[in-house]
Parts: C-alpha cells; sequence; structure tokens
C-alpha cells in the first residue's frame, strides 16, 4: 500500500477502494481521480456501483479496504459531518428537502454557520445570511418563492432547491446523484446551464443515465460495471470504446 | 454464592433451571415467531401480540370447560382443537384488525405503536368484562400430568416436554411456510418491493392481512400452550410483552433463526440468575445485559449488513 | 415572514396569557383546594407531555419511557422529604432510628449512601435537573450516536421503564418498594400538607409550567427548532448539511428528560408521595396518548390534552370503572387514525382563523402599518400535513 501516504495534486483522489456487502463487491479495487475545477461524469449500467461510489466519498458507506483523499486528507475515517465540513457536498436522487419548512428556511438551514446544537440556539438572522439566501435564491431560480413551502414546489423546484441548499454551504466538491432525473425538456436545459454555471471555480461528480445531459456538461467520463472501472476519458472516447458498447449493447 | 453446594447439586440445579428455563424459551419462541413474522417481515409494532396470546389462552379454558361438560369421552385429547380453535379465533381477530386499523398505518410505524396498545386496552378490559378479573387455569387430561424422573434429584414434567414438542413443530411449520410455500415467497416479496409485488400480480392486500392474521394465529397457539403451565388473566398477556419485542429485536429483527437463539439464551439467562438472586433481579440482570448488548449492537445478533 | 422573525407571533402570545389566565386566575377561583390539589397534580404530567411535543412532535424521538425521568425527578425529591421526616425523634420507636421506616422494616440498619447526600436541600434541587439529565445523556449517546431510532428506540425506552420499576419495586429496603416514598410531611420544617402550603405549591407549579412553556418557545423559534423538525423529516439531509445530528437528538431528548424530572419532583411535593406506579410501561405510554391528545405539535395542546385526558380518567373511572379503559384505548386509536393533530389540529383548522380575524381587526384599528405574519411554531405545519 505504497501510494496510500502519497500526497497529490488531485483534488480528489480514490485508490484501492473496496466495499463489499456480505461477499459482494459493490466497489471493487477502484481508483479515481478528481481534478480541480473538473465535471466529472460517472455512467453505468444499473447496479455498476455508481452511487455507491458517492456514498462512500461521503461517508454514507463505511468502506472495506482502500482510501479516499480529499486535498489530501484522508476522509474514509470521518463521519459524514465531518466531511460536508471539509467542503464536500452531496445530492440525492430523490430531492431530500424539508418540506415542512419554507424554502428560505430550507437555505437557511443550509448556511454553513451554527452548526453546534448551541450554535443553532443562538443563530441570528442577520444581513449576511439574508443576502447569501437571496443570492442563492436567484441562482436556482426560486427568488419568487422564498417564503412558499418547500412541500408545494414542483418536482424540478425541489431539486434545484437542494443544488441551492449545496451552493450555500459553496462546497469545493459537489456531488450530484441523477440531477435532472424525472425533470421537464426545459427544466433539464435550465439544470445544465445552473450547472455550467455553479461549477466556476469548484469541481463537481455527477452521476447521470441521460447521455444527451452528460454529453452537454461532461469534461471527462468513467464508466463504471460491476464495481470497476471498465473506460475513462472524454465522452468521445468513451462512447467508441468497444467494451463499453459491448456493455451497454451486449449479452 | 456457589460454596454452599457440592458440583453434583450445582449440576442438577443447573439441569432442573435449565429446563425450567425451557419452558420458558417455548412461550418466549412462540410468542416471538408471530411477532416476528409481523414485526419482521411487515415492519409493523403490534403492541396487542399478548392480548392475542391471552385470546388463545382464552379459548383453550372454555374448550376445556366445554369438553369437560359435554365430551368427557374426548377429553383427554380436546387440547388439539383447542389450539386449532385458538389458531383460527387469534387469526381471525388478527384479519380484522389488519382491516380496520393496521392498513391504514404502514408508513408510520409510531403510530401503530400507539394504535396498537390502545387496542390492547380494549381487548384487556373485554376480557375483564367477559371472564372477570380473576385468573382461569385449565384442567390437563391425565396424560399430561406427573414427570418423568431422570436421575433422583432431576424430574421434568410431561406438561413441559408437550409444550417444547409443540413449539418445535410450530417453529418447523412457521419456517416451512414463510421460506418454502408460495404465501411466504409473496410475504417476503411485498415486503421488499411492494409497488413491484404489485405489479407482478400479487394481491399486497391480500397478503397483508394474511400475514398480520397468521402471526396473531401463532400468538392464539401461543397463548393455548402458555395455560399448561400458567393461568390465565386479563393482563398476563402484557407481563411478555416488553420481553417478547427485545427478543425478537435483540435476535435481529427479520431472522427466524435469530429469534429463536435470542429466546434460548435470554429465557436461559433468567431462569438460571433466578435460582441465585431473587427473580426480580435475575429479570434486571437479564433486561440490562440486552439492552446493554442492543446498544453496542443496534442491528440484533442476526442480520446481514445491507447495501442502502 | 423573512424579515419579520419575533420570539412569538400574536396568536402565541394569546395562546400563553390564555393558559396563564387560567392557571392562576380562573382556576384557583373556579375550584375548591381539594380539586385544585388535583388539577395541580394533573398540570405536573403537562410537563412530560410539553417535553414529549419537543422530542417526539418536532423531532420525531418515541420515547416511551419518560416515566423514567418523572420518577427519577420525583425519587429524589420523595428522598429529601423523607429523610427530613425521619428524624430520631421522629422514628424513636424503630429498631433503628433516624432511617426511613420501610428500611426499618426491611432491616436496614445504616443509611444507605447514596441517600446521605439527599439531606442537603441544594443538592436535591440540583440533583432532580443533573440526576435525569445525566441519565438521558447517556442513553441518548449510546443509541443516537449509532443511529438507533424510531421504533426501535421506542421498545428500548420501554425496556429501561420496565427495568427500572422492577428495580424499585425489588429493592424495597433502599426505595420502598411497590408503596414507593410515602408520608411525606414538610419541606424545611414548613408542612407542605395544609390548604396554604396546596395553594402555595400549585402557584409555584403553575409559574414553573409557563417557565417551562416560554423556554420551548425560545428553541422552537430559533434555528434549533427548525432544525429538530428537518432531522425527523430528512435526517440525513440535516447530517449532510454537515450537522451532527447525533448531538441535536441528544440535546432535545435531555431537554425533554429534564422537564418531566421537574414534573416528577412537583408531583412528590403536591401529591405527598411518590411510587413507582409513575415510572413503568404504562404511565409512560400514558404520557405519550396526553401529548398525542392535546397535538403533538403544539406545547399549548399538549398542556390542554394532558387536562382533558386526565380530567376524563377521574371522571369515568369513579363513575364508569369499566368504561374507561375502553375509551383511554378507543383515545389511542383516534388520535392515531383520525385526529394525528389532535386538539391542536382541530383549533388550527376551525377556530384559529376566526381569532386570527379578531385579533388583526383590533390590530388594524390601533396601528395601520403591515400585515401580521401568519402564525407559525406552535401548530403552523398542521396545515401541511393536512395538505398531504
Amino acid at each position: 500500500m505504497n501510494t496510500l501516504n502519497n500526497n497529490t495534486d488531485f483534488l480528489l483522489s480514490i485508490e484501492n477502494l473496496t466495499v463489499s456487502f456480505d461477499g459482494f463487491k459493490a466497489v471493487d479495487d477502484l481508483n479515481l481521480y478528481v481534478d480541480e475545477n473538473e465535471i466529472h461524469v460517472i455512467i453505468g449500467p444499473n447496479g455498476a456501483g455508481k452511487t455507491t461510489v458517492l456514498d462512500l466519498i461521503c461517508g454514507r458507506t463505511r468502506s472495506t479496504d482502500g482510501s479516499i483523499k480529499f486535498r489530501n486528507k484522508e476522509l474514509t475515517s470521518m463521519r459524514e459531518h465531518e466531511i460536508v465540513r471539509e467542503g464536500v457536498g452531496r445530492k440525492f436522487q430523490n430531492p431530500s428537502i424539508y418540506e415542512d419548512l419554507t424554502v428560505f428556511e430550507n437555505l437557511e438551514l443550509s448556511f454553513p454557520r451554527g452548526r453546534s446544537v448551541w450554535g443553532a440556539l443562538t443563530f441570528q438572522r442577520d444581513q449576511d445570511v439574508k443576502i447569501r439566501v437571496h443570492e442563492i435564491a436567484e441562482m436556482v431560480f426560486l427568488n419568487e418563492l422564498l417564503d412558499k413551502q418547500a412541500a408545494l414546489l414542483s418536482h424540478g423546484q425541489k431539486q434545484w432547491l437542494e443544488i441551492g441548499m449545496l451552493l450555500i454551504q459553496d462546497p469545493e466538491l459537489l456531488m450530484l446523484d441523477e440531477p435532472v432525473a424525472g425533470m421537464s425538456v426545459s427544466e433539464r436545459k435550465q439544470t445544465a446551464k445552473l450547472l455550467n454555471e455553479i461549477t466556476k471555480g469548484r469541481s463537481v461528480m455527477v452521476v447521470e443515465h441521460d447521455m444527451k445531459f452528460v454529453e452537454d456538461i461532461a469534461h471527462r467520463v468513467t464508466v463504471l460495471h460491476q464495481g470497476k472501472i471498465l473506460s475513462e476519458g472524454s465522452m468521445a472516447k468513451v462512447q467508441a470504446d468497444p467494451n463499453v458498447i459491448d456493455v451497454y449493447l451486449g449479452h | 454464592m456457589f460454596a454452599d453446594y457440592t458440583w453434583t447439586e450445582l449440576g442438577s440445579i443447573f439441569a432442573m433451571q435449565g429446563f425450567a428455563g425451557l419452558i420458558l424459551f417455548s412461550v418466549f419462541v412462540l410468542m416471538a415467531l408471530g411477532l416476528a413474522i409481523i414485526f419482521g417481515q411487515m415492519g409493523v409494532i403490534n403492541m396487542a401480540h399478548g392480548e392475542f396470546m391471552i385470546l388463545g389462552a382464552y379459548v383453550t379454558y372454555l374448550c376445556s370447560n366445554f369438553f369437560e361438560a359435554y365430551l368427557p369421552a374426548l377429553f383427554g385429547i380436546y387440547f388439539f382443537f383447542a389450539m386449532a380453535l385458538a389458531f383460527l379465533a387469534a387469526g381471525t381477530l388478527g384479519a380484522l384488525v389488519e382491516w380496520s386499523l393496521i392498513r391504514h398505518l404502514y408508513k408510520r410505524p409510531l403510530d401503530t405503536l400507539l394504535a396498537t396498545w390502545g387496542l390492547s386496552l380494549i381487548l384487556q378490559q373485554a376480557y375483564r368484562s367477559i371472564f372477570g378479573a380473576r385468573e382461569v387455569g385449565v384442567t390437563l387430561p391425565n396424560w399430561l400430568l406427573g414427570s418423568v424422573p431422570l436421575t433422583d434429584i432431576i424430574e421434568i414434567p410431561i406438561n413441559g416436554i408437550f409444550v417444547m414438542v409443540l413449539t418445535f413443530v410450530i417453529a418447523i411449520a412457521v419456517y416451512f411456510i414463510l421460506f418454502r410455500s408460495r404465501m411466504g415467497m409473496q410475504t417476503r416479496a411485498v415486503v421488499q418491493n411492494r409497488v413491484m409485488a404489485g405489479a407482478v400480480g400479487i394481491n399486497t392486500e391480500k397478503v397483508d392481512r394474511n400475514t398480520f392474521a397468521l402471526g396473531c394465529g401463532i400468538a392464539g397457539i401461543a397463548g393455548s400452550a402458555f395455560t399448561m403451565i400458567g393461568s390465565t388473566g386479563p393482563t398476563a398477556g402484557q407481563l411478555y410483552i416488553v420481553d417478547t419485542f427485545l427478543i425478537v429485536v435483540f435476535g435481529g429483527a427479520a431472522s427466524l433463526v435469530g429469534t429463536i437463539a435470542s429466546s434460548f439464551a435470554i429465557s436461559q439467562a433468567q431462569s438460571t440468575m433466578e435460582f441465585f438472586l431473587s427473580g426480580s433481579m435475575a429479570k434486571v440482570l437479564t433486561l440490562l445485559t440486552v439492552v446493554g448488548i442492543l446498544m453496542l449492537r443496534p442491528q440484533g445478533l442476526f442480520s446481514l449488513k445491507i447495501r442502502r | 415572514m423573512t424579515s419579520n422573525k419575533s420570539f412569538m407571533s400574536r396568536q402565541e402570545l394569546l395562546g400563553i396569557l390564555v393558559v396563564s389566565a387560567l392557571l392562576f386566575i380562573v382556576m384557583p377561583l373556579a375550584m375548591d383546594i381539594f380539586r385544585l390539589n388535583l388539577f395541580g397534580k394533573y398540570l405536573t404530567y403537562a410537563f412530560v407531555a410539553v417535553g414529549l411535543v419537543l422530542c417526539w412532535g418536532k423531532c420525531g424521538i418515541l420515547s416511551l419511557g419518560q416515566g423514567v425521568f418523572f420518577g427519577l425527578g420525583g425519587y429524589c425529591m420523595a428522598m429529601y422529604l423523607k429523610l427530613e421526616s425521619s428524624t430520631p425523634e421522629a422514628t424513636a420507636i424503630q429498631s433503628t432510628p433516624g432511617i426511613p421506616d420501610f428500611m426499618d422494616w426491611n432491616q436496614i440498619t445504616a443509611l444507605p449512601w447514596f441517600w446521605e447526600p439527599f439531606n442537603s436541600l441544594t443538592f436535591t434541587l440540583l440533583a432532580i435537573i443533573v440526576v435525569p439529565a445525566v441519565f438521558a445523556f447517556i442513553i441518548g449517546a449510546a443509541m443516537f450516536k449509532r443511529r438507533v431510532g424510531g421504533v426501535y428506540f421506542a421498545i428500548i425506552t420501554q425496556a429501561i421503564a420496565a427495568i427500572l420499576t422492577i428495580l424499585i419495586i425489588g429493592q424495597q429496603g433502599y426505595t420502598g418498594g411497590v408503596n414507593g416514598i410515602t408520608d411525606l410531611r414538610t419541606l424545611k420544617g414548613w408542612d407542605i400538607r395544609t390548604d396554604d402550603a396546596k395553594y402555595i405549591l400549585y402557584y409555584v407549579n403553575g409559574a414553573l409550567l409557563v417557565g417551562v412553556l416560554l423556554l420551548s418557545q425560545i428553541v422552537l423559534k430559533s434555528k434549533l427548532g427548525r432544525l429538530l423538525v428537518a432531522v425527523r423529516d430528512q435526517e440525513d439531509r440535516v447530517r449532510f448539511s454537515g450537522y451532527d445530528v447525533s448531538n441535536i437528538k441528544i440535546f432535545v431528548f435531555c431537554f425533554a428528560a429534564v422537564f418531566s424530572a421537574i414534573g416528577g419532583a412537583m408531583f412528590t411535593l403536591q401529591v405527598g408521595f411518590m411510587s413507582p406506579s409513575f415510572v413503568g410501561i404504562v404511565p409512560s405510554i400514558e404520557m405519550v396518548i396526553f401529548c398525542a391528545v392535546g397535538g403533538r405539535l403544539s406545547i399549548l395542546g399538549a398542556v390542554y390534552g394532558t387536562l382533558l385526558v386526565n380530567w376524563a380518567k377521574t371522571t369515568f373511572s369513579e363513575t364508569f370503572p369499566e368504561l374507561w379503559l375502553f375509551g383511554l384505548g378507543g383515545l389511542f386509536i383516534a388520535v392515531v387514525l383520525v385526529f394525528p393533530n389532535g386538539l391542536s389540529g382541530l383549533y388550527q383548522s376551525y377556530l384559529a382563523p376566526l381569532v386570527d380575524r379578531v385579533v388583526s381587526a383590533g390590530k388594524r384599528n390601533s396601528r395601520t402599518d403591515a400585515a401580521p405574519p401568519p402564525s407559525s411554531g406552535f401548530g403552523a405545519e398542521t396545515t401541511a400535513k393536512a395538505a398531504e
């Protein structure tokens, strides 16, 4: 394991990552690197381990073996909220927002201040918070709806709200799990625009099935199959790879 | 505390307490099996499970009286009729409860807990109104009385052996129903993916009802067995409900083997300690140990590491 | 609403004032001291119910062991009072004078070590807060750090209630057993059994309850209050927004435990004894129903729910004892199936709009700027829940 202690220039470097669930290896000896300011898309057939990789990075699932380094800090031993505080944000597949609260309150709770119990008790809604919330709401097309209860938003608006909740934390690495699933065509276009805007100054990892969308945004694509990397590179290169074609079309 | 006894005496004490523990084990297993089906397979907390058991006990009591008065010739085998009736009565009530109450609450486990607690209060009061507050006992046929001497110190009561054999048979039957029959397959399919199961043509509502009824029916049989070793009162079921839930959780909610193993561990620990400590301290220590272990290993002893 | 985040909305202020008026003026005028004392006893359960609103209603943690904390507070108080009434002179006929009577009956000849500090009132008052808080912290830390929640937490807290009851009953030499600690007379020489003392204790109890309500209101109105709801609805999202969810849960569980303990201590003072029948599984789950009947999301509702259920219990079990269990059982089922938001839900959907209109009409007359924001906190979520 000589590579484990080597520092790298990558924002995120995953090495020899393995996780097994009762003998079934969902991710198998994976090596994956994410550059600064890169939009890295992971694709692959169902059960390839895409979501599991995101789960492993953000601490939701514990790895069996291997290392995940973010700015040369080992994430595998950290707890979820500590990983978030390091600057890793995660959006889930189904919009996970606080339906009982308003859009404003949703964004406010995600504002990175007053995260301890005492801090939350003494948290003041000051000018900084309000300005930042409005700024983010503007970005995710929700500035008209700040006082609306989140439960009443459309599916696409909920997805944007969750993205907004991540943006307000200003993460250096943003992980999005199927951000356009269930969106209408126009919402999809708007989301692609949104992603291109928010990726300025940060790296993004996206898991997505929609190939058209992937083509629009990806700098680099990794194809996972049965927990291993099948192919990696630009979208054009990956699409031409006979292994990939075999997995998607063959059998 | 061991100093006052010789080794042979100690051995016999352990054997006898162990056997007392085995009877407790049988009751636990019978109650926990029903609960493990309902809680483990359906995720429903049935706080009235003890009252379903007591229903079975009262049915057995009625049968015993009926046979004694009208069919004394068949009294020797009344118990088998009683068990079948107990199963049917508790199962029918279970189906009714599922239809009127539980099916509205599948996504709200905590609310199910409260609602079934309310149900348990109503059933307790109903028993009290019908059968009176006093505990009742059944008359055992002659062949179940007496005991088999093993050594000159150790004697094994026949009714205890009967209850254990019964438990064994029922446990096997439950295993076959859940893991080898079409009904069990459908139950597990519905539990794992309700929408998909519905889409492939399984009547999910019917499966839910049958599963719940089956769990309650087994509790009814447990009540039947219970009458052989204890007397029946309106609140007797409540005494066991917390223990039984701990057993199911301790064993790992969805695992039958786990349920049986944890019934065994808990009943043995309790009855062995009971001899040396007071009954209440034995229970306190047993429960504390279980709660302590559950805090360290909340998923229970027998459960798979699963992919979320 | 985003700019106006005051500590209380008009509706909420009105609610607190109405409760205060009821407690401090209406009830003392309307009832004789016997009834008022009974009413005060009910109010001690309201402390538990308010704690459950925070813990269960807002944060989704159902504890079926709140009787444990009620009992801890009550027993701490009772131990002090018992020691005070067990002077060597008062217990001269015992074989060991100077120790509580039940110890003497159980052939105990010296005061157990854990009773010693309860000779001090300061220690006792501290213990009423600290003992349940520490106990709740240990349970909470062990469970929430390991992500045990939902029904598992409910079952384990229920088991803890069972364990403590068996322990208290089993160790009667140290605890007074099933009878509990009885025959409590004076507090620092002041006889708590007189009518005057009962009036004073009733007012102290009422003041503490209003204090607890205000404290809860502060928590609910802070960001922490919104976090509680967030944890209930989307625990993972809270965690992945950089919060340590277990700390939030531990805090609210301890908070509710301390409330219960204060209620327990006031119970002992007003009723004059403490026994395991307020600790176990049955009383603990009944306390949940007080909260549910009032409305699990409303701290004021919890107070009214507690009063209503206890009033009904006393009335029914006096006249139709057989019907009471049917009624209580039916109540459990009804609050789950028919009106999950309890009394406060009914209030929110039928009465609140009316009150709102009256209040804002009054306000328009006095000041003509800015329309009042819709109320939140005490029960605003009910509308959302109903809309689902």
